[in-house]
C-alpha cells in the first residue's frame, strides 16, 4: 500500500523567555487509507504533531523534518500558497476547541455556508438545504433551529458537531481529527465516529484520531501511536492496546474509572525520567 | 434528612423552543448527584438554571429548603458555585491566577484573601509557583484545577461541576476526580455532576438521572447502573455504546 503520508522525524519547538520548549521530539510514522489513533497525555505534543503537518503552527516555533510528505508532495518544499490550497482542499483538521474555531458573531448555519461556497458547492438555497442536510448528517436534532444560533446558543456537543460538519463540506483526502467528539454523549458520538469511518471505508480517506479516549481509540482505530514528552513511545494494533506491555500506557489504562469496579482513590501515574529519553 | 437542593418541575425555555421540560430531583446534604444523557438534552442548562444563569420559566428552585426567587442574591453564590464545561473560557485569558482568585473575594469583601489564595492553591494540587501565571501558560488540566480552585475559594456547600474532566486526560483526570472526592468529604460537600461517561458518574455519584430531550428518563442508583438494573431503552443504549465502539453496528 502506498502512503498517503510519511513523517519522519518530526521537531516542533517553541522559544520562550525561561528556553525552548520542545513540543515535538523526532516523531515518525506513515499513514494509509486507514484510521491512525494518537493517545498520550496533556502536552504530549499530539496536537502540535497535527498542527505541523497542516502548516498551522504559530509562525515563531520552528519545524523541523527529514521527511514530510503528502501524496507524492513534499510539503517541506512547496510554497505558501500551495498549502494553503492543499489546506483547503485536501488536508482538513478538526481543531481541538469547537468554540474557540467557530465564529463567535455569526450564525452556525452561515458559517457552514461560507464554508459551501468557499469550496464551491453551491450557493444560496442550494447552499442552505445542503447545510440542513450537514447538520442532519451529524446528528443534530432541530437543524432548523441549530441553523439560526450563535455559537454560544448551542451546547458544547453541538459547537463540536458544527465543526465536523464543516470538514465535511472539504471532502478531505487527509482528515486530522483533534479530540472530535470529547464533548459528545456516548450515543451521538459513535455516531459521529461512524460517519468518520465510512469516509475512510468508502472514499479511501485516511484519518488521524486525536484522542484521549483510550476505550473509543482502541475499538475504532486500526493502529494507534502512544505519545509521552514529545516522541512516541509506542505503536501498537489498536485491539491490542488494553494488552500494552509499556508501563506508560498501562498507566494511563489503570488511571481509568471502570464501570461496576469501585477502586478510590483512582491510581494516578506515577512518571518515570525514562520515557521521555 | 435535609435536601440540599430541590428541583421541581423545571422548565427553561429559549423563546419558543423548550430546552428543559419538567425536570425534578433533590439531592442530599452531602451527596453526589449524577446528570448523563444526550447532548443537548439540558443539562448544562439546568445547572445554569440553579445558578441564575438561564431564564426559568415554570417550576421551583430549593436550596437548604430555601426557595429561591427570580433572581440570586449574593449570599446564593457563598453556598453555591458552579465549575463550567469549558477549561478555556471560563478564565479571563489576560488575568493572572492570583486576580482570578481574588475577584470573588473583593466581590463577597472577605478578607485575609492572601491567606484563602495560597490556601487555594494548595488545596487543589497547585503550588503558589502557579499564582502569577496566566491561563495560557498552565495545561488544560491545571486551568481545570484553578477552576475548581474559584469555586472553592468562597466555601460554598454546594458545587455544580459541567463536564469537570471532558478535556482532560487520563491521567489528569484520575487527579481531578480524586480531588474532588477528597475536598467533599473533607468539607461535606453536596455535588451535582454532569458527565457524559457513565464510568465517570457511577465512580463519583450515589444516584443519577438520565436525560434525553429535555426531560427525565429514568433515575437509578449507581450500583444499579453497574447492575445493569436499568429500565428505559435510552438509559440501555447508553450503556451499549459506552463500551466502545463496533464497526457494522
Ligand atoms: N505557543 C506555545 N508556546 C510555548 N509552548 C507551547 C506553545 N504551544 C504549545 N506549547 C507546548 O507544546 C507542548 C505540546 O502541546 P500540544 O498542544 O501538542 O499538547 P497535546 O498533546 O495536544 O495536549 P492536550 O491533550 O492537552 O491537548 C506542551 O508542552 C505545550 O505547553
Ligand atoms: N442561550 C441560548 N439560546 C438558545 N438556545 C439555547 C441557549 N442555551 C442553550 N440552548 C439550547 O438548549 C438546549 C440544551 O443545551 P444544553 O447546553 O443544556 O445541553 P447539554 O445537555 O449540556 O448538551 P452537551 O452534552 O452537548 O453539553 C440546546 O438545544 C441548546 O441549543
Ligand atoms: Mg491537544
Ligand atoms: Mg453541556
Amino acid at each position: 500500500m502506498s502512503a498517503l503520508l510519511e513523517v519522519e522525524n518530526l521537531r516542533v519547538s517553541f522559544p520562550t523567555r525561561s528556553g525552548v520548549v520542545e513540543a515535538v521530539r523526532g516523531v515518525s510514522f506513515t499513514l494509509g487509507r486507514e484510521r491512525l489513533g494518537i493517545v498520550g497525555e496533556s502536552g504530549s505534543g499530539k496536537s502540535q504533531t497535527g498542527r505541523a503537518i497542516l502548516g498551522l503552527t504559530p509562525p515563531h516555533a520552528t519545524v523541523s523534518a527529514d521527511r514530510l510528505v503528502f501524496d507524492g508532495i513534499d510539503l517541506l518544499c512547496v510554497s505558501a500558497k500551495e498549502r494553503r490550497a492543499l489546506r483547503g482542499k485536501r488536508i482538513a483538521m478538526v481543531l481541538q476547541d469547537p468554540k474557540f474555531s467557530l465564529n463567535p458573531v455569526m450564525r452556525i448555519g452561515d458559517q457552514i455556508m461560507e464554508t459551501l461556497a468557499a469550496h464551491g458547492r453551491g450557493t444560496g438555497a442550494e447552499a442552505r438545504r445542503r447545510t440542513l442536510a450537514m447538520l442532519e448528517a451529524v446528528q443534530i436534532r432541530h437543524p432548523e433551529r441549530v441553523f439560526r444560533l450563535y455559537p454560544h446558543e448551542v451546547s458544547g456537543g453541538m459547537g463540536q458537531r458544527a465543526m465536523i460538519a464543516m470538514m465535511l463540506v472539504a471532502e478531505p483526502d487527509l482528515l486530522i481529527a483533534d479530540e472530535p467528539t470529547s464533548a459528545l454523549d456516548v450515543t451521538v458520538q459513535l455516531q459521529v465516529l461512524s460517519i468518520l469511518d465510512k469516509l475512510v471505508a468508502e472514499r479511501g480517506m485516511g484519518l488521524i484520531f486525536v484522542s484521549h479516549d483510550l476505550r473509543l481509540v482502541s475499538s475504532f482505530c486500526d493502529r494507534v501511536l502512544v505519545m509521552y514528552a514529545g516522541r512516541v513511545v509506542e505503536e501498537i494494533a489498536a485491539d491490542r492496546l488494553h494488552q500494552s506491555q509499556h508501563p506508560y500506557t498501562q498507566g494511563l489504562l489503570n488511571c481509568l474509572p471502570k464501570l461496576g469496579q469501585s477502586q478510590h482513590p483512582l491510581p494516578v501515574l506515577d512518571r518515570k525520567p525514562e520515557w521521555a529519553a | 434528612m435535609t435536601d440540599a437542593l430541590t428541583i421541581s418541575d423545571l422548565v427553561v425555555e429559549f423563546d419558543d423552543f423548550r430546552a428543559v421540560d419538567g425536570v425534578s430531583l433533590s439531592v442530599r446534604e452531602g451527596e453526589s448527584f449524577g446528570l448523563v444523557g444526550e447532548s443537548g438534552s439540558g443539562k448544562s442548562t439546568v445547572l445554569r438554571a440553579v445558578a441564575g444563569l438561564a431564564p426559568i420559566t415554570a417550576g421551583t428552585i430549593a436550596v437548604g429548603g430555601e426557595t429561591l426567587g427570580r433572581t440570586r442574591s449574593k449570599d446564593f453564590y457563598r453556598r453555591v458555585q458552579m465549575v463550567f464545561q469549558d477549561p478555556y473560557g471560563s478564565l479571563h485569558p489576560r488575568h493572572t491566577i492570583d486576580r482570578a482568585l481574588a475577584e470573588p473575594l473583593a466581590v463577597h469583601g472577605i478578607g485575609d484573601a492572601e491567606q484563602r489564595i495560597v490556601k487555594a492553591l494548595e488545596e487543589v494540587g497547585l503550588g503558589t509557583g502557579f499564582r502569577f501565571r496566566y491561563p495560557h501558560q498552565l495545561s488544560g488540566g491545571q486551568r481545570q484545577r484553578v477552576a475548581i480552585a474559584r469555586a472553592l475559594i468562597l466555601e460554598p456547600k454546594v458545587l455544580l461541576l459541567d463536564e469537570p474532566t471532558s478535556a482532560l486526560d487520563a491521567s489528569v483526570q484520575a487527579e481531578v476526580l480524586n480531588l474532588l472526592e477528597e475536598v467533599r468529604r473533607k468539607r461535606g460537600l453536596t455535588y451535582i455532576l454532569v458527565s457524559h461517561d457513565l464510568a465517570v458518574v457511577t465512580h463519583m455519584c450515589e444516584r443519577l438521572l438520565v436525560m434525553q430531550h429535555g426531560k427525565p428518563v429514568e433515575l437509578l442508583t449507581s450500583a444499579d447502573l453497574a447492575a445493569r438494573r436499568i429500565e428505559t431503552p435510552y438509559t440501555r443504549e447508553l450503556m451499549v455504546a459506552s463500551e466502545g465502539f463496533k464497526r457494522g453496528a
